[in-house]
């Protein structure tokens, strides 16, 4: 029995799943945290306000680090003399490794350094990717500072009005499907923007998010302004043989992953070909054509088949710009800008696309204005004159839809002015 | 215009400023000091808030910024 009665935060124990409210009890119940009450007090507070549906956290703070604009945000409860122990409870955001590999020691490294200074309780990790340490007091920022960057070589990661923490998929460390080093192209900016990283620069947030490939395991594509995404300029490559042993039932499709029920015999036609978004397939009964030139890369043949079908041999990767999460109107994907890109170390062409979207927000972007939402504004073609780029097809998805490509007088040959008597000549009115 | 004079101007539109407001976007220093590139205005500020001249103010997800010591929560935080 913890301090407080928490009825409804313990009916969440009860379902197969694990629940957080148990891992709080956990904690409490351990007790070798610097902030001894905090977990108690944690579950009472939030109790409260299961019980009168509002939250009691008041938002933000001053608080952080010296040198530093960003990685703790200031978090208090508006109870603190029922809740002590979380009266002050800031958050520290950890920059993550790459791809988020870990070894136990280092875990628990930062279990026991959370556990000196904190409340032991962490979210590994928040949905920008940091590990985040939940909830300390204002003295010891400083403290877990000092140690977390001299023990551990580890640094706080993005908030506020920065560059958030950039993340990556797990890449060639352990994907076949990986297009580029997405954990190379990840720590390279990660250390040349460590200045936008830690210090506010910019109106609003701004993330960087690498996919190695189309199957987006980072979903770049759905939450990153830059979203980096692995792609392949020639032709998918084909084992027709592996491709008749999937028909055959000799491999399982999707590398087994449905083999817990009897989905019946694979079929080629109806699961692979007839469900390419283009319409690129066929299959005669014994060869698996693709006309490359219409694929756009939905990863759906590829995931089937891994052992037929691979990525081609001449990769890099795809640049769109722009997504947010719902925030003024609706959630907004990326938009793609650079169709295909070399990914290799230092990324100077990637250094080069950032530096001049980036000077055209901080100084055209409003506050509180995401990259999307300044393309938005002021138009697509806006945004490719500041990219020094040329409309390209692949940027439109579909036909008549997205903003047309507006010619400028000087664009068009003999500018807008015309004879009207010539004209007439020629078209009736 | 110097660093020093940019940061003058800074101390005293900040200073000045009558009513509640006392937090402010980065953007609104950019008007403070127009002849100022926006990373260089970003520079100052964050040597302001070393020097202990201003202080960031953070939600979570914007950051804003205002003289150290103003406003309401600050007396709260102590």
């Amino acid at each position: 029995m913890g301090k407080h009665k928490t009825p409804m935060l313990d009916e969440l124990e009860k379902g197969p799943w694990p629940s957080f409210v148990s891992d709080i009890k956990q904690q409490a119940e351990k007790g070798k945290q610097a902030l001894k009450d905090a977990p108690d007090d944690l579950l009472g507070v939030m109790e409260l306000s299961y019980k009168d549906k509002v939250t009691h956290w008041k938002h933000g703070g001053i608080v952080g680090v010296f040198g530093y604009g960003g990685g703790v945000i200031g978090r208090y409860c508006d109870q603190p003399e029922k809740f002590p122990g979380v009266a002050h409870f800031h958050t520290m955001r950890v920059n993550q490794p790459a791809s988020k590999f870990y070894s136990t020691k280092f875990l628990r490294d930062l279990c026991n350094l959370w556990e000196r200074y904190g409340s032991g309780l962490t979210n590994m990790h928040g949905s920008t990717g940091d590990i985040i340490f939940l909830g300390t007091t204002t003295d010891n920022l400083e403290r877990v500072f000092y140690d977390m960057t001299h023990e551990l070589n580890q640094d706080l990661g993005g908030s506020g009005s920065n560059l958030r923490t950039p993340s990556c998929c797990v890449g060639l460390a352990r994907c076949e499907w990986a297009c580029y080093d997405t954990e190379e192209a990840c720590h390279e900016l990660t250390m040349e923007y460590q200045d936008e990283l830690h210090r506010p620069a910019f109106p609003y947030k701004f993330k960087f998010k690498f996919d190695g490939c189309p199957n987006g395991c980072v979903a770049a594509i759905a939450r990153a302004d830059m979203s980096v995404i692995g792609t392949w300029k020639d032709d998918i490559r084909i084992d027709q043989a592996a491709v008749k042993a999937y028909v055959g039932g000799e491999i399982k499709p999707n590398g087994g992953a449905h083999a817990g029920k009897d989905w019946g015999k694979f079929d080629i036609v109806e699961e692979v070909v007839r469900l390419c978004p283009t319409g690129c397939m066929s299959w005669d009964g014994s060869t698996l054509k693709i006309n490359n030139r219409e694929c756009t890369r939905c990863m759906h043949c590829l995931n089937v088949m891994p052992r037929a079908l691979r990525p081609g041999t001449e990769t890099g990767a795809s640049i769109l710009f722009g997504a947010k999460a719902p925030i003024l109107e609706g959630a907004q994907l990326s938009t793609l800008t650079i169709p295909f890109i070399r990914m290799e170390p230092p990324f100077e062409e990637l250094k080069e696309l950032v530096n001049k979207v980036w000077d055209w927000w901080m100084e055209e972007g409003k506050n509180r204005e995401r990259l999307g939402e300044l393309i938005q504004r002021e138009s697509f073609q806006k945004f490719l004159e500041i990219m020094e780029l040329s409309p390209d097809p692949r940027m439109v998805s579909e036909p008549r839809s997205n903003p047309y490509i507006f010619w400028k007088e000087e664009e068009v040959e003999g500018g807008w002015t015309r004879d009207i008597k010539d004209f007439r000549a020629k078209h009736q009115r | 215009m110097t660093d020093e004079e940019a940061k003058k101007a800074i101390l005293d539109t900040l200073g000045g400023k009558s009513g509640a407001k006392t937090k402010f976007y980065l953007k609104d220093f950019y008007k403070i000091v127009p002849d100022m590139k926006p990373r260089d205005v970003k520079n100052l500020v964050n040597k302001m808030v070393g020097e202990g001249l201003l202080e960031y103010w953070s939600s979570g997800s914007t950051t804003l910024i205002g003289l150290k010591g103003a406003g309401k929560q600050h007396r709260e935080e102590d």
